[in-house]
């Protein structure tokens, strides 16, 4: 597996503009119509790219397993995108933005792709705004911005508690005029099960039509994934139900190398875990952290007192309470990252003063001083919706009682390896957004996720999808027909791997394996991970999975409408792509943002690098089933960064 | 908890559909209702029966996917709640619930629970975008757009397009969904030059897709999870009637 960057040369500052003015090739606007791109994935880098791409003269189609686009998990997002606008002139910059993910992320991250991020973050706010994108403004009339984890700036722009949903909808309304205008075919309930390689380039794709069952090929000149993260191999996360990692890795399996599967972000502000019969976590806006003081009780007597109801919070006195991200990140408080929020939450319960009944894992995110300082009022205006949500959720007043948060899985750094282009090392196959690996190494600060996906899809992809289309020719546009060598096969083992879920008919239900695998990822590759538990599940995992082909139950037919086949082929590969993550978490002999060994840490419990070992991405390659994959490494080289340890003391 | 339930089964667009009586048992009250529903599948794969068929993503309450009538009323009896955030600490032990899937014209059963709406998409397609080409937009802070006005445009951008309005209305109109895009483009000043332009064919997408006539039941705000009020849909009247009456004179923007 050949591993080029393909950074350009010349100053940090000056690559992307110096790339796409210079090096990356054009099509003629007249013979744009001719080439045809296939778009997975109708998130906010999915809707955006294909938007983009259709607005340019291309002819897309554009797939999502749900019934619209509209509805890609993007939405969900709640607290904001950042920009380094420095709007609020407290000193921001492109080079800060750049700075702080790249520190956050914890030098795990190609430097020159982060660059361009924070460089086309400012042309993102522009362009949502020229959409409609009701930002959140002020008396004067000048969009509003406020702070998030990791930052010392506001350069947060937000609408209300719904960001995500309204950049989403902004994305898909430039989407559907495409499919108003034909330029986009827009197919719903169709879900991606398997990439078709021509020649070695990506061509093509095998879909299941999710209402009638149709197998169907789909040929183009190149295909663009756009398919989002895979923290639901953990069965509980803040996803949405139906994010699944198939595509991407249908993707691998055809060769593309797998990058750094092992980093997931793990929300410190996600409402705690109650009962078995929970199918979802949900997460509350990390934009609390702005006016929410987190703290647990400093006795183990105390915290158990509140967790049995003999103690409302309430009445703890200042001084017996631990305001412990304030107490040890004196200068971020409250606003520490969340990789470090999350695993200071961790610790604090595992210390026995954890305050969610019956199990003990949750801490507190305390409004009362904000209520006494800005009045009920302020914090209405502010968080009013995200009260109201956990009010639903809990049955608990916010206002009156602190809230309780735990941490949860929430976001994938991890996917699938592409170069500075954002191509995968598959000719022809390009990925954006969360499925790629490229921007946030082993941590994401907030609001900085919908800054990627909108960052690929408006202003990278458009571009480089482009000079790839450029560089086949146009005597090649549109000569891939569905006829071509690949597809047959593909189409193939699609329906082969269908039937033989169909045909086992054993006695356990897909969700039932699903949630024993997760069990797994969490017991031993979650928020801490050592070697001795890696390896267990390396075991344990190759175990459920011969289980799991022997035994599962997928009633139903399969030329329907089936959510138990769609489950129980996204459970089949979560049940292979669960190991390689914890391949890669065991590789991995250090700790770094969202993966810690607890073999390294600090005497204070912080992550340790090993920057002279692992200043690399690792990307695995699929060597056949049943047999290890192999590795490769792409280091990392820092032109403007030093590496330093990561303090938010 | 314990429950009857009487759930709509329908296997395809083609064929008929009928209600099935199931009883649950040890049902958490901390689940959600979706969850409760998940509980039943699992009972029903079990017997070897098929599960029930029901639309649902985010289960955050934003994605707009979950789409029942419970006991009669769109998302359930909670205001402003959509199924997924409906908790069962709302029933007792030994209730009977009903639960079906949205009925109008336009949004054709699928399967079970679970209808079409892609109805709803077409009428964005129609119009309800900004023109803004990817690139050449100008600096976000260029134009001042007041705070009320952004955060009324807000209200009306907080639809999820989940089809309740219209599930909820005796006329099957979609005038909540589609007055509060309308209304939010509409007063934004990015959205003047296509605000007649885009009315019309709104309204006119609306109509051919078989939605009916508003008659001022107030049923769809009831019902509408992000509390859509009916104001948009006296905005988008005026919209309308402006934009008709310059189409006449040959003045339509």
């Amino acid at each position: 597996m050949k591993l080029d960057s393909k950074t350009p040369e010349g100053p940090l500052s000056e690559k992307w503009t110096n790339h796409k003015g210079h090096n990356l090739k054009l099509v003629n606007p007249a013979n744009r119509r001719k080439y045809h791109v296939i778009v997975v994935g109708s998130g906010l880098a999915g809707a955006s790219a294909a938007a983009s791409l259709g607005e340019q003269g291309y002819q897309v189609s554009c797939f999502c397993y749900q019934d619209s686009p509209r509805r890609a998990h993007s939405i969900a997002a709640q607290g904001g995108i950042n920009a380094a606008k420095n709007y609020q002139n407290d000193g921001d910059s492109v080079f800060r933005l750049f700075y702080d993910t790249i520190k956050g992320g914890d030098y795990r991250a190609r430097e020159a792709n982060v660059y361009r991020l924070a460089e086309v973050s400012n042309n993102i706010i522009d362009q949502m705004v020229a959409q409609g994108v009701p930002f959140a403004r002020e008396y004067g009339g000048m969009l509003d911005n406020r702070s998030f984890g990791g930052a010392q700036v506001s350069r947060t722009f937000y609408a209300r508690g719904q960001t995500g949903q309204q950049l989403l909808l902004g994305a898909y309304q430039q989407l559907s005029k495409q499919i108003g205008l034909g330029q986009v075919k827009m197919y719903n309930r169709h879900e991606m099960l398997d990439l078709v390689l021509v020649d070695g380039h990506a061509k093509g794709i095998i879909t299941r039509n999710m209402v009638n069952g149709k197998i169907d090929r789909w040929a183009a000149d190149c295909v663009v994934l756009c398919t989002g993260g895979y923290g639901n191999v953990f069965f509980l996360s803040t996803n949405a139900q139906g994010c699944n990692v198939t595509a991407a890795y249908r993707a691998y399996k055809r060769g593309a190398g797998f990058a750094n599967p092992c980093y997931t972000q793990i929300h410190p502000t996600c409402i705690p875990v109650h009962g078995d019969q929970q199918s979802k976590l949900t997460l509350m806006s990390e934009s609390l952290r702005n006016d929410g003081r987190i703290w647990v009780p400093k006795s183990k007597d105390a915290a158990e007192k509140v967790r049995t109801g003999q103690l409302d919070p309430n009445a703890i006195p200042e001084e017996e309470r631990d305001y412990y991200l304030e107490r040890k990140y004196p200068s971020f408080g409250n606003l520490a990252p969340r990789d470090i929020s999350s695993r200071s939450a961790k610790e604090a319960c595992d210390d026995g003063r954890g305050i969610a009944p019956g199990s003990g894992l949750g801490v507190f995110l305390d409004f009362r001083d904000a209520i006494n300082r800005l009045g009920e009022n302020v914090i209405a205006e502010r968080y009013g919706n995200l009260f109201d949500m956990y009010n639903r959720i809990t049955a608990a007043n916010p206002y009156k009682t602190p809230m309780m948060i735990y941490p949860a899985v929430h976001y994938t750094m991890g996917g699938l390896w592409v170069d500075y282009n954002l191509e995968s090392n598959i000719p022809g196959l390009f990925v954006g957004g969360e499925a790629n690996f490229s921007d946030h190494g082993a941590n994401r600060l907030g609001a900085s996720a919908l800054m990627q996906g909108l960052a690929d899809g408006y202003f990278v992809l458009p571009y480089t999808v482009g000079d790839y289309l450029g560089r086949c020719g146009i005597h090649s546009a549109g000569t891939i027909k569905s006829d071509a060598s690949g597809f047959a096969e593909a189409e193939q083992e699609v329906t082969d791997r269908i039937q033989r879920l169909m045909s086992i008919k054993g006695k356990e239900s897909p969700r039932s394996f699903h949630q024993r695998l997760g069990h797994i990822m969490w017991d031993h590759c979650g928020m801490a991970r050592d070697k001795a538990g890696l390896e267990k599940a390396i075991e344990l995992i190759p175990q459920l999975r011969e289980e799991f082909w022997a035994n599962v139950k997928v009633v139903g037919g399969e030329a329907e409408l089936n959510q138990e086949l769609e489950r129980a082929g996204r459970v089949a590969d979560f049940l292979e792509f669960g190991e390689l993550m914890c391949r890669d978490a065991l590789m991995r002999d250090e700790s770094c943002g969202g993966h810690f060994r607890t073999e390294h840490q600090s005497e204070e419990g912080e992550a340790v690098r090993d920057d002279d070992k692992f200043a690399f991405v690792g990307v695995w390659e699929y060597q056949g089933d049943n047999k290890a994959p192999a590795l490769h490494k792409e280091e990392l080289v820092y032109e403007e960064v030093k590496f330093t340890t990561r303090s938010y003391k | 908890m314990d429950l009857h339930l009487r759930v709509w089964r329908q296997k395809n667009s083609d064929e008929p559909g009928k209600f099935a009586n199931y009883e649950l048992k040890g049902v958490s009250e901390d689940s959600s209702f979706l969850e409760m529903l998940d509980i039943l599948n699992e009972q029903l794969i079990e017997q070897g029966d098929e599960p029930v068929a029901f639309d649902h993503d985010c289960r955050e309450g934003i994605c707009g996917m979950c789409s029942l009538v419970i006991n009669g009323m769109a998302h359930g009896p909670e205001r402003a709640t959509t199924v997924c955030q409906l908790h069962m600490r709302h029933y007792s032990d030994g209730d009977t619930i009903t639960i079906e899937p949205w009925r109008a014209k336009p949004f054709p059963v699928v399967k079970d629970l679970i209808v079409d709406r892609t109805a709803f998409d077409h009428i964005i397609q129609a119009g309800g975008f900004i023109t803004a080409r990817t690139g050449s937009a100008q600096d976000a802070n260029q134009q001042l757009i007041s705070k009320p006005i952004a955060d009324k445009a807000m209200d009306a951008a907080a639809c999820i397009g989940c089809g309740a309005c219209v599930a909820a209305c005796p006329n099957g109109a979609a005038m909540l969904f589609t007055s509060a895009k309308c209304s939010q483009l509409n007063l934004l000043p990015q959205g003047q030059p296509e605000k007649d332009r885009r009315t019309l064919a709104m309204v006119k997408a609306m109509d051919a897709e078989g939605f009916g006539n508003c008659t001022n039941y107030g049923e769809c705000q009831a019902v509408c999870p992000k509390e859509i009020t009916l104001d948009f849909i006296a905005k988008m009247n005026r919209d309308y009637a402006g934009a008709r009456i310059r189409h006449f004179f040959g003045k339509a923007i």
